[in-house]
């Protein structure tokens, strides 16, 4: 439908000014920080003169407006400078790390979904019963548990007192070594080169940290199903579809669920924007070599390239994100456009 | 080793339990009893210590990939735990030095066993290529080479091709324990050059990502953010051979990981324990806890003298006498200390450093103090400390903060960020009350109080300026330790900060390792850093 495609055309280039507004910010925000990066760098006993030195072979000698023009240019060339604290273009830095936190954030998610949608439907049609109040247990203990609580919680019990869980060491353990790159994400890419045992290594790192998220992420979800479930059930069509003697899955799962999914769908691109964010504790806690601690690291060190780098990603991701979830909406319900 | 070598021995391995790794490992891989884990808090941002905002933790990589001329001995202290010697400089890739009649030159005779990864000696050249690139790049390695009056490539002379001889502008002390430091290391010329570019001439780009070194490990991999690994070098001939096969370094932000992690025992070896946790686990006696007291490092209270009311001698002996001490050890050093209270000499009677201060908890006193000053109700001030450091800094603060509002004083804490530490602490030094941490790398006092105790300079964050110590620091920064007067100016020196306290030493700190019971040979180093050449590792655990 070439209409279709004029639409999402337009979609994107909405997105072209906030990606703009977002380069001007972050480099902006960057150096308002009140580090001297030039102070950190230049290390322990460093004096003023080779602090000056350091200044000026990191370009920052110059005025804001030179410095951003040189920025902008080189994001052009698809250059998005050197990090300092690592000593890796961003670029590569970006490309290692973003699926790491990919890969988890998709687990926790889908952890999260196979766990919240199915609580908050059984939760809907039987308010009040038992599994309701499981549910709402379990959506205030989300909320209400920091996620680095959390991590260290499952790490003291099923690695430290029962022996369950492999080592906390990041995404696999010390005598694994990761599977050739193709996309990034280690279970997905040992699948591809054909070394299971590898991919078991990988899942079994990502269980714990996957469920530290998915706790995190299920309450949203599970508290926005029942909600909808519960709006869909009271609904006339469902009564309509009940009354027309329809089986009780029939109306449950083409009738009820499948009008509660657009505001579910619509809070799970919302949640997989702050689970990205929320990443950040959980890769400390598991030594998660994700983009999220990466980010820290370089806020700490006034690290420029690499924080503009990574808010800028991020954006990027976010649009593409919430195109995606547009997308999905229109397929799964032809009522809504892509301009509405 | 051959790939069929190795899936014999680790047909061995593999048969107790863990499969996986089996494929997975590099045909030169060694089994899990070579192998030493280490995990780590920070990860390394680059092999090349020259190289500009290299942190830290790289310094490590430069130990054991690089040899330098001289190293440190090794001592045990008491409770068994070792530690490097100041006092005991060894030869490394010099095999033998002698010093000119008048002290402004050093010659080395370099070893003839001494080679590079690729097999070719290592000369003169090489070391002379080093050292000017140590001095010519800038930043902290030129300021390190400073302090051993090593400023120019032009002092650095290759006589022939296996002597290397420094010319000084005057005779110091420094010059030969400032090359045991990480900073002078021993690069591959011929290889460094084939690769420097002429926009590059030092070649850090290179030698960023692929050291060239004679080490007695080489680096096999590195996955920034996450580990490195360590190989042994076995041709390496100038010390005893190395214990460990290999060595992987992970990369481990969160302490109570860690700590779990060596508690399993799937840890060998966690470098740098926080104080709190090297006591739990030394008490708990199933890992071993080895620690040193780190030489001529003191953890202080600042007072900017040129703040008021702080540029009064009476409100910082005040303060000096209002400090809980005794709290201070126990519940934010957790013990891991030195306590450097209580002397009962206000005129020191040795040259040992640091030394305890006559200063203890007297609120009385203090109060008195403050009355004379003119401030008997006491004022309102702000104690600032870096949250980088929040371990030990933060109880700290909070003792200091509750012990000053007995006598009256409101201190406001005030966190400040670890990135902009350095620039408020140290270089526009506006704190007017603050914690600091300085060490210094080469252990003499009269370093400590160049660095911290001169006008002007860098860890002088208390702006502290006495005509009389400016005289005293230069006089004997470069004096032989041998000098008659070099013990007397040295006991002046400590009795000026007893008397003045622009710095008031709080304790000196620990450095904690925690290993597993079949680990030894780990050693403290002056550099905080893991020196994985001494370290051995017995196949049973006990």
């Amino acid at each position: 439908m070439p209409s279709k495609l004029i639409q999402v055309g337009r979609r994107l280039a909405q997105s072209v000014p906030s990606v703009f507004g977002i380069i001007v910010i972050s480099f902006v925000l960057t150096r308002a920080l009140p580090g001297d990066p030039a102070v950190y760098f230049a290390g322990a006993m460093a004096d003023q003169e080779s602090i000056a030195q350091v200044r000026e072979s990191l370009g920052l000698d110059r005025t804001w407006v030179e410095q951003f023009f040189i920025y902008v240019g080189n994001l052009f060339n698809g250059n998005l400078g050197l990090s300092l604290s690592t000593g890796r273009p961003v670029i590569e830095e970006l490309l290692t790390r973003l699926p790491a936190s990919l890969e988890l954030t998709f687990a926790g998610l889908g952890l999260a979904v196979l766990c919240a949608v199915p609580l908050g439907i059984l939760a809907a049609t039987r308010p009040g019963s038992w599994i309701d109040h499981l549910c709402r247990v379990l959506v205030t203990a989300g909320v209400s548990l920091p996620t680095f609580f959390t991590g260290l919680f499952l790490i003291y019990v099923f690695y430290y007192l029962l022996g369950w869980a492999p080592s906390p060491l990041g995404r696999l353990d010390v005598f694994s070594l990761p599977p050739e790159r193709v996309t990034g994400f280690y279970m997905i890419d040992s699948l591809i080169a054909g070394e299971p045992e590898t991919a078991w290594a990988s899942f079994k790192q990502l269980i714990l940290p996957a469920v530290t998220l998915g706790l995190f992420a299920l309450a949203p979800i599970a508290r926005m199903t029942r909600a909808a479930m519960l709006n869909a059930l009271a609904s006339e069509y469902v009564r309509t579809a009940r009354a027309n003697g329809l089986a009780r899955s029939t109306v449950l799962v083409t009738y009820a669920l499948r009008n509660a999914a657009l505001p579910v769908l619509t809070t799970l691109g919302m949640v997989f924007s702050f689970l990205l964010g929320a990443n950040v504790l959980v890769e400390k806690v598991f030594s998660w070599p994700g983009i999220g601690s990466f980010a820290i690291e370089a806020l700490v060190a006034s690290d420029y390239a690499a924080v503009q780098g990574f808010v800028l990603s991020m954006a990027l991701l976010f649009v593409v994100v919430n195109l995606a979830i547009d997308v999905i909406l229109t397929l799964v319900d032809p009522r809504v456009g892509l301009d509405a | 080793m051959h790939r069929r070598d190795f899936l014999k021995t680790a047909g061995i391995a593999a048969g107790a339990s863990v499969l996986p790794f089996l494929r997975y490992l590099p045909a030169e891989a060694a089994g899990r009893e070579d192998t030493l884990l280490v995990v780590v808090g920070h990860g390394i941002n680059s092999l090349d210590l020259h190289r500009k905002g290299t942190n830290r933790p790289s310094y490590q990589v430069t130990v054991n990939l690089y040899d330098r001329l001289v190293r440190f001995g090794v001592k045990a202290l008491p409770d068994g735990s070792l530690t490097y010697d100041s006092t005991k400089i060894e030869p490394e890739v010099a095999e033998s030095w002698t010093v000119s009649e008048d002290g402004k030159s050093l010659t080395f005779k370099i070893n003839p066993k001494a080679k590079f990864w690729d097999g070719t000696p290592v000369t003169a050249e090489d070391v002379q290529w080093s050292f000017s690139r140590a001095v010519s790049l800038g930043g902290f390695p030129a300021v390190q080479m400073k302090a051993g009056s090593m400023t120019k490539p032009e002092q650095f002379v290759a006589v022939d091709n296996m002597t290397f001889r420094i010319d000084l502008p005057e005779p110091s002390k420094l010059t030969l324990p400032n090359l045991a430091v990480p900073v002078p290391f021993i690069i591959n010329s011929k290889v460094a050059k084939a690769n420097a570019t002429e926009a590059d001439p030092w070649a850090t780009e290179y030698l960023h990502k692929t050291p060239a070194g004679s080490g007695a490990y080489t680096i096999s991999r590195w996955d920034p953010g996450q580990q490195f690994v360590y190989e042994r070098n076995d041709d390496w001939a100038l010390g005893p051979k190395p214990g460990v096969k290999r060595v992987i370094v992970r990369e481990v932000p969160s302490a109570a990981t860690r700590r779990a992690l060596i508690e399993r025992a799937d840890a060998d070896l966690y470098m740098d324990v926080p104080a709190k946790d090297a006591k739990e686990l030394k008490d708990a006696g199933e890992v071993k806890v080895s620690g040193a007291p780190i030489d001529n490092c003191l953890h202080v209270l600042g007072l900017n003298v040129e703040q008021k009311p702080f540029d009064d001698i009476r409100v910082r002996q005040a303060i000096a006498y209002a400090l809980p001490y005794k709290d201070i050890v126990s519940a934010a050093a957790y013990g891991r200390a030195e306590p450097m209270f209580g002397a009962t000499e206000t005129k020191p009677s040795t040259i040992a450093w640091p030394q305890p201060f006559p200063y203890v908890t007297d609120l009385d006193k203090a109060k008195a103090l403050l009355a004379e000053a003119g401030l008997a109700d006491g004022f309102e001030t702000t104690l600032s400390f870096n949250l980088g450091l929040a371990d030990w800094q933060e109880p700290t603060a909070l003792l200091i903060q509750e012990s000053l509002g007995k006598i009256g004083i409101k201190a406001t804490l005030d966190k400040i960020p670890g990135a902009n530490w350095r620039t408020a602490a140290l270089v526009e030094k506006r704190l007017p009350m603050h914690l600091e941490n300085f060490g210094g790398w080469l252990n003499y006092p009269d370093y400590y109080f160049f660095w911290a105790y001169k006008h002007g300079h860098l860890f002088n964050s208390s702006n502290y300026k006495n005509d009389e110590i400016e005289i005293l620091v230069d006089e004997t920064l470069h004096m032989e330790t041998d000098n008659p007067k070099y013990d007397e100016n040295v006991k002046r020196m400590i009795e000026i900060a007893f008397a003045e306290v622009p710095r008031i030493p709080l304790y000196q700190p620990y450095l904690d390792a925690a290993m597993q019971r079949n680990i030894d040979g780990y050693a403290s180093w002056f550099h905080r850093q893991l020196d994985c050449r001494e370290i051995t590792k017995t196949s049973e655990k006990t």
